[in-house]
């Protein structure tokens, strides 16, 4: 295997409170060295001006494959991931038939070592059948190499099950990831609830229906001592709890999809299903109070909460088309554009949120740049400007509502296990 | 513009250069020349056909589908006989017996139905904005005959022709909507036409179907009918759409009517020459007693006259807008 050298870029790792411009080695894969002076390499990469990450991590992808390869197969979503910036990603279990079993997890794990893209971490069912009625095989399916449980996008409704999955979560150390949702306070909700949702006349979905689930789960963590990671956190009151929640030193981590950092429900006027996700976009105090959570540590994690769907399926009416957007090779430079650019993140944090943190909410042996561990790297230009182009999105779904916008910052080579995948 | 009707010559003024829209989606979106236009042109066009009774050719040659995905008995026959009024053809289309049950989605039944060469169709669907995702993939002109609870713009515009009819301007009057504000779609397209047109808007019922987010656009909220009645200059009295509510938000129809029915005794509150409307259908005994809705102050079946008055109108001013909308 070719030794790599990236030379004079700005090196970032959250987790050796690393930020200097210097030189990163790549040996056999793996990180070799960190400094100056480290002479040759059969390959020079020069990065001058540039930031060298950590591998980015993201931990809410759904890949569709088995059961919806019109909107994404394995291939094609390990391909967007790489074109993002991303090396690793976590799945999500809402396939057909649904990831609860060993055979499973594996037809994901060798799809993905096939495709031979970037590092696919399995997420699978807290339920058999994600059905939220009986506890899916948690041990063999760890075993069978799952990292993570969830029945997402479902929420986990039934609390006594809920619970127990807690409570038996712990016998593996595996977070359980939920979408906090109380179901009967959203139902056949479009949209957030508000003044807009109002004049449009299109059913809400109103903060209580997340607030509430999520008060629940933190309760729950605190009381079973689990490992909790909150998804798709949206709103002003869901922030306030996790981080009183986290000063009582509950176990828990959360995530925030880039959509809802971007968007206000204004856009819902357009009528455009492209808007339509879950959790909805919000107003902009939910908006100010989730960039606050960024700051001060109580949302650990931005994913790209990738969702493709084929446009056949989004092009109808709106309570027809499914919630989601094509997300991941836009989540980088959205996140620069919308966080960075404007002075709410530095870079360090921002790389935290998308390659640290999300690696140690999964356990996964990810983000970081010590030396000896896999070589995953970024290369992110921080200035560049460009033009999305859902044309060229190798995602199979353009389910974008995106496209044509101009966006600062992309990554410009991605290197995953020390081989080089990406490279602009 | 010169035109021949039946049995006379009748000139029909020509569209002014100010309407631009080949759609009419909604009344949030018009200016307040906009909806004076609709307004104008509808008066006109009921003076010209006698009472929307005669027959006019102003809109021969021209083809006008109507596209009903939810069910309606008379906004469908209202702007059937208002195309016909004007000397269009009409094709119907429904639902239940088309493509739709095949699997077939909605964008392609109606590049199917505007392939057969018609120039606009009146679209009604269950789900907000399906009039404007159709708007975006044809060419011909849509008119939103009701998308779920969003707008309905020709039953906002035929209010607004029976009040201006009767009072002769919408400036400075009190307007109550009463009733199931959240579900409705007459309430909102109501809203907007009568702030444009200067009309103090209040919006009357049970804190489950009233919004105090109404506030914010100027709009004033109630829930006591009681409280408001001798202030009102129009009580627009609307349905319980019961089919759209997840949960029912009051206890009992009973209660409805208790608080929020319009009957004689709350009449006798009201100023001597409130107007009494009702877009329909109406439940007697609900939201109004039948003595309020076949009394003196009641303007229900100049509604429904006007609505043909009004579908005339738009489908003539958005079927000759050559700009873009």
């Amino acid at each position: 295997m070719p030794s790599i050298i990236i030379r004079n870029g700005r090196i970032i790792d959250p987790s050796q409170s690393l930020d200097e411009v210097s030189d990163l080695l790549i040996q056999d894969g793996k990180i070799a060295a960190i400094g100056t002076n480290l002479g040759t390499a059969d390959e020079e990469v020069e990065a001058a001006g540039k930031i060298v990450s950590p591998g980015l991590v993201d931990a809410h992808v759904q890949l569709r494959e088995p059961g919806f390869e019109e909107d994404e197969t394995i291939e094609s979503g390990t391909a967007a991931a790489i074109n993002g910036g991303f090396t690793s990603i976590a799945c999500l279990p809402n396939t057909s038939p649904t990831t609860d079993t060993q055979a499973q997890v594996q037809f994901i794990q060798q799809k993905a070592s096939q495709a031979d893209n970037c590092h696919v971490f399995v997420i699978a069912c807290v339920s058999k059948n994600r059905e939220g009625q009986e506890l899916a095989e948690m041990g063999i399916l760890t075993q069978a190499g799952a990292v993570a449980f969830s029945d997402a996008p479902h929420p986990l409704q039934k609390t006594d099950l809920f619970r127990r999955a807690l409570e038996y979560s712990r016998m593996f150390d595996v977070p359980i990831l939920d979408h906090p949702e109380i179901p009967e306070l959203s139902q056949s909700g479009l949209m957030h609830s508000g003044a807009i949702s109002m004049v449009l006349g299109l059913s809400g979905m109103h903060p209580d229906s997340e607030e509430l689930a999520t008060g629940r789960d933190l309760r729950l963590a605190e009381t079973t001592g689990a490992r909790l990671h909150l998804m798709d956190i949206s709103t002003e009151g869901s922030v306030e709890l996790i981080r009183r929640a986290k000063a009582r030193g509950v176990n828990v981590s959360s995530e925030i999809c880039i959509a809802n950092l971007h968007l206000t429900d204004e856009v819902m006027r357009t009528f455009d299903s492209n808007y339509k996700v879950n959790p909805p976009l919000r107003s902009q105090n939910h908006i100010d109070a989730c960039i606050a959570g960024l700051q001060d540590g109580t949302i650990d994690v931005i994913t790209s909460g990738h969702a493709p769907r084929a446009s056949e399926k989004k092009m109808t009416e709106l309570d027809r088309a499914p919630f989601g957007m094509s997300q991941i090779e836009i989540t980088l430079g959205l996140a620069i554009t919308n966080l960075v650019v404007p002075g709410h993140l530095d870079f360090p944090t921002l790389i935290g949120k998308l390659s640290t943190n999300p690696a140690k909410a999964l356990k996964l042996d990810k983000g970081t740049l010590s030396v000896g561990t896999a070589a995953d790297v970024t290369i992110i230009d921080p200035k560049v400007t460009w033009k999305v182009d859902s044309n060229q999105f190798a995602s199979l779904s353009t389910n974008t509502p995106f496209n044509e916008l101009t966006l600062t910052g992309r990554a410009e080579t991605v290197i995953v296990d020390g081989t080089i995948k990406l490279q602009r | 513009m010169k035109v021949t009707a039946t049995d006379s010559a009748v000139d029909i003024s020509p569209v002014p250069d100010t309407w631009q829209r080949r759609h009419l989606l909604g009344l949030e979106a018009l200016s307040k020349d906009d909806i004076l236009t609709l307004l104008h042109t509808a008066v006109e066009l009921k003076a010209a056909t006698g009472g929307c009774k005669d027959k006019l050719s102003i809109l021969q040659g021209k083809t006008i589908a109507n596209m009903f995905f939810e069910n309606s008995t008379r906004t469908r026959n209202s702007f059937s006989l208002a195309a016909r009024r004007l000397g269009a053809d009409t094709v119907e289309f429904s639902a239940s017996s088309s493509s739709l049950s095949k699997g077939e989605t909605l964008i392609d039944t109606a590049k199917t139905i505007e392939a057969m060469n018609v120039d606009a169709m009146v679209v009604r669907h269950s789900t907000p904005g399906s009039p404007h995702l159709l708007s975006q993939n044809v060419s011909c002109s849509i008119l939103n005959a009701g998308d779920g609870p969003h707008e309905h713009p020709t039953q906002g515009m035929l209010d607004i022709m029976t009040i201006f009819e009767q009072r002769g301007t919408l400036e400075g009057l009190t307007v109550a909507m009463v009733g199931d504000i959240t579900y409705s779609r007459t309430a909102r397209s109501n809203i907007w036409g009568l702030k444009k047109l200067g009309a103090h808007v209040i919006v009357c019922g049970p804190s489950t179907l009233v919004s105090k987010a109404w506030e914010d656009f100027g709009v004033e909220v109630s829930y006591s009918l009681d409280d408001i009645i001798p202030r009102c200059d129009v009580l627009n009295l609307l349905r319980i759409q019961f089919e759209r509510q997840y949960t029912r938000p009051f206890p009992s129809v009973r209660e409805y009517a208790f608080l929020y029915g319009m009957n004689r005794k709350r009449m006798e509150q009201a100023k001597d020459d409130i107007l009494i409307m009702a877009p329909g259908p109406i439940n007697r005994g609900v939201e109004i007693t039948p003595d309020v809705a076949d009394g003196p102050h009641s303007v229900i079946l100049h509604q429904v006259t006007n609505g043909i008055a009004v579908r005339m109108a738009a489908l003539y001013l958005t079927t000759s807008a050559n700009q873009q909308a």
